[in-house]
């Protein structure tokens, strides 16, 4: 994906995470800006499905030719699935950051803490 | 996600990189391209074609003066009276215990002028170094810095296109001449740090803007500190602050070869101990087994240390370099390598990890 983009139906955590909510579930991502500052993506380990993620604390890891980068989930739940397809072709983080490029989906523990993440205006006023 | 700080050194060409769609990162206080389109798409660029790189953080030191070659000899590891005019000299500057300074090419411009490339976050101590030892010989040490933009033409179509726009013939490898490149002048060498032919150019700094520009125009792809560094590790070049370091001696780096320690440079002794002893560890290049990418710091198992890591983009792997104990470092010999908690087996690989015939 060339250009930035921020969804409006997103909500975003300032360390250059979205989450997708749906109901009791979420998916969730890195940003475009995120993805953008890594550079080319070539390798996701993705995490395992039963494992707990914690708002605030890195859950995986995506890794450019350049460096590596702690995955933060902005919300805490279980891991209900993970992106398998990430494992042979981790570049779609890079080409569809929002769509195809979703890194886990969890279920919501505590939907209150939604109020802390950004809208798409304010996370994108925190960049630069 | 490196912020640039107000303070770093800016080089001519910034402007150049910033319409060309560079991301500028930090680098030994300079500000400096990381990248263009990409890192994998400029690394192919120089594998398969050519790519130009902006070096001009590189410093140099010249050394005139009727003793400057005696002077080089006590300083450079290399046999310097072996070194003719026009010729350049690979070596590392050593302290007493032979823990290595810098790593650094040096070109005879002239019976009694040389000029050092050293490497930007050591320029200032090299220079000190040099002017320390410098007062019980008949020699000048000039810092050069400020007058030199460098900019490293990379790849197998590198040479044909200096040849067309040069105004003679280029030197051979490890050889320098001057010429005038799309007219500008420069000082011509045959040098670089891809593992590719290639030529870097050494050019008055106002003048490099339109060098930039010709050889943009005549194909070149522009190509960042990222691919550099991807370029290097795949051609097992060892990077200082990385893989060299006062910690560790050449031989233990595998710079056994541009040694001479007959010479008596300053370190010669320690070197040669450890050659005729035999060194405790080497410095090895590996390949990832399966998935992921070591990074530098990463524990070997055995009591080793990942010095540089990287994905390749030519062998589509994490690769690396790292110092193993000796019984652990030939080719073929299993590694395993704790990437942040995760034990990943590894393989010993003879040097070059890339080479173009492969």
């Amino acid at each position: 994906m060339a250009n930035a983009s921020y969804p409006d139906d997103l909500l975003y955590h300032p360390e250059h995470d979205w989450a997708r909510v749906d109901g009791e579930e979420a998916t969730l991502g890195i940003t475009w800006y995120a993805q953008d500052s890594l550079g080319e993506v070539v390798f996701f380990d993705p995490p395992k499905v039963g494992a707990q993620v914690s708002k605030d604390a890195a859950y995986t890891e995506v890794e450019s030719v350049k460096a590596v980068s702690d995955v933060i989930s902005p919300l805490s739940g279980e891991i209900v699935a993970v992106n398998e397809t990430l494992g042979d072709s981790p570049e779609t983080i890079n080409d569809d950051p929002y769509g195809d490029g979703w890194l886990v989906r969890i279920t919501v523990a505590d939907p209150s803490e939604q109020e802390a993440l950004l809208d798409a205006a304010a996370y994108e006023a925190t960049l630069d | 996600m490196t912020s640039v700080a107000e303070t770093l050194r800016r080089g001519p060409l910034v402007q150049r990189h910033r319409a060309a769609g560079a991301k500028l990162i930090g680098f030994a206080g300079w500000e400096m391209p990381v990248q263009y389109a990409g890192i994998r798409e400029e690394h192919l660029a120089v594998r398969t074609g050519v790519g130009v790189f902006d070096v001009s953080h590189m410093g140099e030191i010249e050394v005139r003066g009727r003793q400057a070659p005696e002077f080089l000899q006590r300083l450079l590891s290399g046999d310097v009276r072996r070194l003719a005019e026009g010729e350049a000299q690979y070596g590392v500057l050593c302290r007493e215990d032979g823990g290595i300074l810098d790593d650094e090419i040096t070109y005879r411009l002239a019976e009694w002028r040389f000029l050092t490339v050293t490497n930007a976050a050591n320029h200032e101590r090299d220079l000190d170094w040099f002017r320390a030892r410098a007062r019980s010989f008949d020699v000048d040490v000039v810092d050069r810095r400020d007058d030199f933009a460098m900019l490293a033409v990379q790849g197998p179509e590198a040479r044909p296109l200096i040849a067309r726009l040069s105004d003679g013939g280029l030197p051979p490898r490890m050889h320098c001449c001057q010429r005038t490149v799309a007219g500008v002048p420069a000082l011509v060498c045959g040098t670089g740090y891809t593992g590719e032919p290639g030529v870097e150019l050494l050019v008055e700094p106002a003048r490099a803007p339109e060098l930039w520009d010709a050889l943009l125009a005549a194909g070149a792809a522009p190509a960042g500190l990222g691919a550099r560094d991807t370029l290097r590790l795949e051609a097992c070049l060892p990077l200082y602050g990385n893989d060299l370091s006062t910690e560790r001696g050449p031989i233990e780096a595998g710079l056994g070869w541009c040694c001479a320690e007959a010479t008596g440079f300053v370190g010669a002794e320690a070197v040669a101990a450890v050659r005729a002893a035999g060194p405790r560890e080497r410095l090895v290049a590996f390949t990832l087994q399966g998935a992921g990418i070591a990074r530098a710091g990463n524990p070997i198992a055995g009591g080793g240390v990942v010095t540089s890591g990287t994905y390749s983009p030519c062998l589509q792997r994490g690769i690396g370099m790292g110092y193993v104990p000796v019984d652990s470092a030939a080719p073929d010999t299993e590694l395993e390598i704790d990437v942040r908690g995760t034990a990943r087996p590894a393989v010993v690989r003879a040097k070059p990890l890339y080479r173009k015939d492969a």
